[in-house]
């Protein structure tokens, strides 16, 4: 076992390259956004492949875009509803009387 | 919660109630019926939007009360500009954009408030690395590593966690309290889901400057959603 550990430390360090978690977690937003390289994207992959805390820092991060994309928003309130389909209808008077009144 | 649903960007279901029907459109028929001054629709569409705006706004101007007048200026501009619209951009980026232009000129005539909140926050927006900092081991043979490794956070999808109301209040001030130009990517990248192209557009930023923007914001929202959803795992 402790062979094994020893041999994933050194393999993890070998393979994820230059990428230390600091750095993964700077560049986390610009691998979402899909804006990596092949080689930047294989290195990230690697690294997550091998790091648990990246692994749930990047689920952490996915969640965070999921749970913000599901806030609800406000109901208009209703006299600005009214107030907005008054000049609506104001609009469309203006509208109808500038295409049925005669070119002068 | 929005009265509106919005299935797809393909189409829209708009249900009327004063007519007892729904009707279906794509955005090209609700162009259409807004150009011929279709009222159903304008206030269909109205009741589906104006939120949005309104968080949008919010992110330009200094009060909310102006920032219901912007709303409520984009809808006159709408008005104005849909007999022109040839649908080059979304229907939703148009608005958008129409809202940012309104808003700017607003946010320059009067004057700003410090946003309140996070600490140490400032207009610039320039405070983004130090919190990411603060996560890691800076010295010793440790550096560069996790300072407290992040935890798995159940359940895995916020679809199931339905989020407390104390935990979208949190995440709704730490909005607020982001700088203008983060809080104003964060809200259309992420919480309307416009595509970062046209968060540039709309905005007109580069494309790497919308990263950063968006990256820093997102990484203080993750910091505040963390103890809600570590407190559901108990
Ligand atoms: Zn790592």
């Amino acid at each position: 076992m402790a062979m094994d550990r020893n041999f994933k430390q050194q393999l993890m360090a070998y393979m994820a390259g230059n990428f230390s978690c600091r750095e993964v977690a700077a560049l986390i937003t610009d691998y979402l956004e899909g804006t990596f390289t092949l080689s930047q994207r294989l290195r990230f992959q690697m690294h997550m492949g091998l790091c648990m805390a990246c692994r749930n820092y990047l689920r952490q991060m996915k969640y965070t875009v999921a749970t913000l994309r599901q806030l609800p928003t406000e109901p208009v309130p209703p006299e600005v509803k009214k107030a907005l389909m008054k000049r609506f209808q104001a609009w469309k008077h203006e509208q109808s009387s500038q295409s049925s009144s005669p070119d002068l | 919660m929005s009265l509106w649903s919005w299935p797809s960007n393909l189409f829209f279901v708009l249900g009327i109630p004063a007519l007892q029907e729904t009707i279906q459109l794509d955005e090209a028929g609700m162009v259409e019926a807004l150009q011929r001054g279709d009222e159903a629709v304008f206030s269909a569409v109205m009741e589906a939007y104006s939120g949005s705006l309104l968080r949008l706004a919010m992110s330009f101007v200094p009060s909310r009360a102006v920032a219901e007048e912007v709303v409520q200026e984009t809808w006159m501009g709408v008005l104005e500009g849909i007999g022109r619209f040839e649908g080059r951009s979304s229907f939703k980026t148009w608005l958008f954009r129409i809202l940012t232009n309104r808003a700017k000129t607003r946010g320059t005539r009067e004057r700003r408030y410090e946003p309140f909140g996070l600490p140490g926050s400032d207009s610039d927006g320039d405070d983004g690395p130090s919190l990411e900092d603060s996560l890691f081991v800076t010295e010793g043979s440790g550096k560069g590593h996790w300072a407290d490794p992040p935890q798995g956070w159940e359940p895995d999808t916020p679809e199931r966690a339905l989020l407390g109301k104390e935990c979208r209040l949190a995440i709704e001030q730490a909005i607020g309290g982001l700088p203008d130009n983060q809080r104003q990517v964060i809200t259309l990248r992420d919480v309307e889901g416009v595509s970062a192209e046209e968060v540039c557009n709309i905005l007109t930023i580069s494309e790497t400057n919308q990263r950063v923007l968006l990256h820093r914001a997102r990484t203080k929202v993750r910091r505040v959603l963390d103890p809600y959803v570590r407190g559901e795992q108990s």
